[in-house]
């Protein structure tokens, strides 16, 4: 097993070091497809976990719950709801988007849109617990307040989004429900290495394997770049107050 | 009527924790008034509702104008929250969540930058500032929106005596060549006697006191206020 995966982990490499034009399709369409599901979820995330924030209203806690729980949805639940609303027989099948990238940047914007609410919600809530009473009493109301706590979160909610986009780009249980993994047109990385590994082909599964790795470690190290920016600014902070 | 602020037979609750019981205040225009007592007597709970922040039982009057307008209002905290921005971006926010018209804005922000001695400061991100420096950026905020009444929840508790000396200079000025009526939370019986007109003393949630400072200082207090004074000043025993 051991010889196996070291002739799987060398043609992975030879394939990653002839980097061709198909597998440079595939993941620039994996990048596409979770791009833009991450833009559209984080901007409605975003204000609604915000807002969810900030405001109150009967039933909030309840929302904040469902809101809560959500963030363990299975992506392939998410498919197959995807699927249903937009198959033939469902009430958006006149769409006609079925089995094409725009129906994967639905289901992922969907799967990830509590993931970006949930953490925006949680972080604008600590912020308002202990900052809003000033806020108001400057005179913000709850949707200037909510997005002026954004503003001033703005360093950890990129890191929201970062994680919302490592959730996207791993998953294939939606992206291979709704886009049917049609070669060349919605095939992904996730989708391909579940293929290529029920079919045999072990060293293209692996390279691709290795490429998503890449990507979601290119991602980590934005994360810690800006979580050590934050880490920097609040040191400058600790040592400009300890010598005043 | 002339008061700027007044409270009637006002009450504050906390769910079954009452905070402030049956307070009667008035604060007239251009008076300093200092709110004294230890912790938990309602200070900062009487600056709240002072503030309009707070549901309250009895009755809270102010003083309207022609427009039928509040008295503008600022309030600066114990620690101000300033938003992760430069210092004028943050001047510039308040003066935008103040109503502030556009074309007024800049202008305002940098005469209260230099108002405060924070001109040179203006680019900074303003969570990089010294604590006092971050206090002065407060009051600048408070400032440039031109308050009738300034309310400060004790501004220069955690703040070095250096630090401290420069914002009551500052409170000082603003009451002196602004003519703002302050009211203000503090624990230091001598920043209440040099800056205050007023002091009022406040035990579990009441006002036991409310005297014009130099009686304050100098007339027999009933007895938890005189025992405040003297273990709060041991000095002037």
């Amino acid at each position: 097993m051991g010889g196996g995966f070291t002739d799987a982990a060398q043609t992975a490499l030879a394939l990653l070091w002839n980097f061709d034009a198909s597998l440079g399709r595939v993941v620039a369409l994996s990048l596409y497809v979770s791009g833009a599901a991450c833009a559209i979820a984080s901007v409605v995330g975003m204000a609604l976990g915000a807002l969810l924030a900030v405001a109150r209203f009967p039933g909030r806690r309840v929302v904040v719950a469902v809101l809560n729980s959500l963030l363990a949805l299975p992506s392939v639940v998410v498919g197959l709801v995807v699927y249903l609303l937009l198959s033939r027989a469902g009430p958006l099948g006149s769409l006609g988007i079925l089995f094409t990238p725009t129906a994967m940047i639905v289901a992922q914007t969907l799967l990830v849109l509590p993931v970006v609410a949930a953490l925006t919600r949680q972080l604008i809530a600590d912020a308002w617990h202990g900052n809003g009473e000033q806020l108001r009493s400057m005179g913000a109301r709850h949707v200037t307040a909510a997005g002026l706590l954004l503003l001033h979160e703005r360093l950890a909610l990129v890191t929201v989004l970062l994680t919302a986009f490592g959730r996207a780009i791993s998953e294939v249980g939606a992206v291979m429900i709704v886009g049917g993994n049609i070669d060349g047109v919605t095939r992904v990385m996730t989708t391909t290495i579940a293929l290529e590994t029920s079919k045999g082909d072990l060293p293209l599964a692996l390279g691709l394997g290795l490429v998503l790795l890449g990507v979601v470690g290119l991602l980590n190290a934005l994360i810690a770049i800006v979580q050590r920016q934050r880490g920097a600014h609040d040191e400058a902070r600790v040592a400009a107050g300890a010598g005043a | 009527m002339s008061a700027l602020i007044a409270l009637e037979d006002a009450s504050v609750r906390f769910g079954a924790h009452t905070a402030l019981t049956g307070v009667n205040f008035l604060l007239g225009a251009g008076e300093r008034v200092m709110l004294v007592g230890a912790n938990g007597s309602g200070k900062t709970t009487l600056l709240r509702l002072l503030h309009g922040q707070l549901p309250h039982s009895g009755q809270r009057h102010t003083r309207t104008d022609a427009k039928g307008r509040e008295p503008t209002q600022a309030m600066v905290f114990q620690r101000p929250f300033l938003m992760r921005l430069s210092v004028w971006h943050n001047l510039l926010i308040a003066l935008w969540l103040a109503g502030v018209p556009k074309t007024e804005r800049a202008t305002r922000a940098q005469s209260a930058l230099e108002r405060v001695g924070l001109a040179r400061e203006r680019d900074r991100p303003a969570r990089v500032l010294s604590g006092g420096q971050q206090q002065r950026l407060a009051l600048a905020r408070a400032w440039a929106v031109t308050p009738e009444v300034l309310l400060l929840d004790e501004p220069t508790a955690s703040l070095d005596p250096g630090a401290k000396r420069e914002v009551e200079a500052l409170i000082e000025s603003f009451a002196h060549a602004d003519g703002v009526a302050i009211v203000m939370s503090t624990h230091n019986l001598g920043q209440a006697k040099r800056l205050g007109t007023r002091v009022v003393y406040l035990d579990a949630g009441q006002v036991r006191v409310d005297l014009p400072t130099a009686m304050f200082f100098c007339h027999s207090l009933p007895e938890p206020a005189a025992q405040f004074v003297k273990g709060e000043n041991p000095w002037a025993a």
